[in-house]
């Protein structure tokens, strides 16, 4: 039996005086992200075939290539705050939910990186 | 790690029937949630065949029925039997509502009652609600100021800054909202929940509180506030017609607004 008092345990750590970054973040990139998925969609039905080839020469283009660069870190980042937010609810061991929190970030940093390289590598000099 | 397997208590066996009386012939079945921990018994469902013609309208009436004439050993709370303590609130038909205000002809086939989901029970249909009375007092439900009151009469509001606490200050704390939220099962032991959050509100929008700021300093956290993803069970179970799922939304602007 605790002898804490139901108060105590409810005020806990206090508050952390954060959230609202998050909260905003996950709604400032979900409306870019509707911009952003239509132009990746509508400039997907757009191009004259599926080829290798003309893929490339699509995302050569300065546009495509920026808008595809802000697509990825946007996707990226909302998926971060996302999955931050399901860990969060479900996981409840401490350690465990820690470890996967962290895994989380490094995974999507890479992600992020690693887009990023393939989309300036094509827009830079990939052969079509 | 993840809990895949349910708690001990928690797989629910089947009960004892009681028919109705031989004369009996308009009755109609509740299935109810039977449960007393100091037994070390699984919590049961007993059935009661109740003889309508000699029953009230509502489920609150047909439950003190059964426990006046038909098995005393049945536990649960009731008071003012017209919505206004909240004393009654359980899971009636699936969902979290006040058994003196739900009709019995408004539930589908057996009337299947449980206690508010996801918390301690106590026994049978009471659940303990320690941890979210300790919450309602953590948002401080009252008036707090710096400026004195003036001496000669009471704090005065306008009839519109009024308006805007009429509907979270008819909040009777029957827990029908934050125990019908998802969020609220996973973590109520740091996201305060609907509820608690509705009478924050409440005084964050009062126009005589000084302490808005605080206030909501003190809600500012990703657990207390945050966990809220607007699924909205709270609004849909309110059995006063409230609105926590707004009242919520209102808080989390107030939260962008002071920032921009």
């Amino acid at each position: 039996m605790s002898l804490v008092t139901p108060l105590n345990r409810v005020l806990g750590l206090g508050s952390a005086k954060e959230g609202v970054e998050h909260w905003w973040g996950q709604r400032l990139s979900a409306v870019a992200l509707v911009v952003l998925g239509l132009w990746f969609v509508l400039a997907l039905i757009r191009l004259e075939d599926m080829s290798y080839a003309s893929v490339v020469d699509w995302l050569q283009a300065p546009v495509a290539s920026i808008l595809m660069i802000l697509s990825l870190l946007t996707a990226i980042y909302h998926s971060k705050l996302g999955v931050q937010m399901v860990v969060e609810d479900y996981v409840h061991q401490p350690a465990l939910k820690v470890s996967t929190l962290v895994l989380s970030v490094f995974i999507h940093i890479a992600a992020a990186v690693a887009g990023v390289f393939a989309v300036l590598k094509i827009a830079l000099g990939a052969v079509g | 790690m993840a809990k895949f397997t349910l708690p001990a208590n928690s797989k629910v066996t089947r009960g004892r029937a009681f028919p109705a009386g031989s004369d009996a012939t308009n009755t109609r079945e509740f299935v109810v949630y039977r449960f007393d921990p100091a037994s070390g018994e699984n919590p049961r469902l007993d059935t009661y065949h109740v003889d309508m013609d000699r029953c009230g309208p509502m489920v609150l009436d047909a439950l003190i029925k059964i426990k006046n004439e038909i098995d005393p050993t049945l536990t649960f709370r009731r008071s003012c039997r017209e919505g206004i303590c909240g004393s009654c609130a359980m899971n009636i038909d699936g969902t979290n509502s006040l058994a003196c205000l739900k009709s019995i002809d408004d539930c589908n086939g057996a009337v299947k009652i449980y206690p508010l989901p996801h918390m301690s029970v106590v026994k049978d249909l009471v659940p303990d609600l320690t941890n979210f009375y300790a919450q309602y007092a953590s948002v401080k439900p009252w008036l707090e100021t710096q400026t004195p009151p003036p001496p000669d009469r009471e704090r005065l509001q306008s009839k519109e800054d009024q308006e805007k606490i009429n509907s979270p200050s008819a909040c009777i704390l029957c827990a029908c909202c934050s125990t019908a939220c998802p969020s609220y099962w996973w973590n109520s032991d740091r996201y305060l929940g609907p509820a608690a959050l509705l009478q924050a509100y409440r005084w964050i929008v009062d126009s005589r509180d000084e302490a808005t700021g605080e206030r909501l300093d003190a809600l500012e956290d990703p657990f207390r506030l945050y966990r809220c993803h607007t699924i909205l069970n709270c609004t849909s179970a309110c059995p006063k017609d409230l609105n926590p799922g707004r009242a919520i939304a209102e808080i989390k602007k107030l939260m962008t607004e002071r920032r921009h």
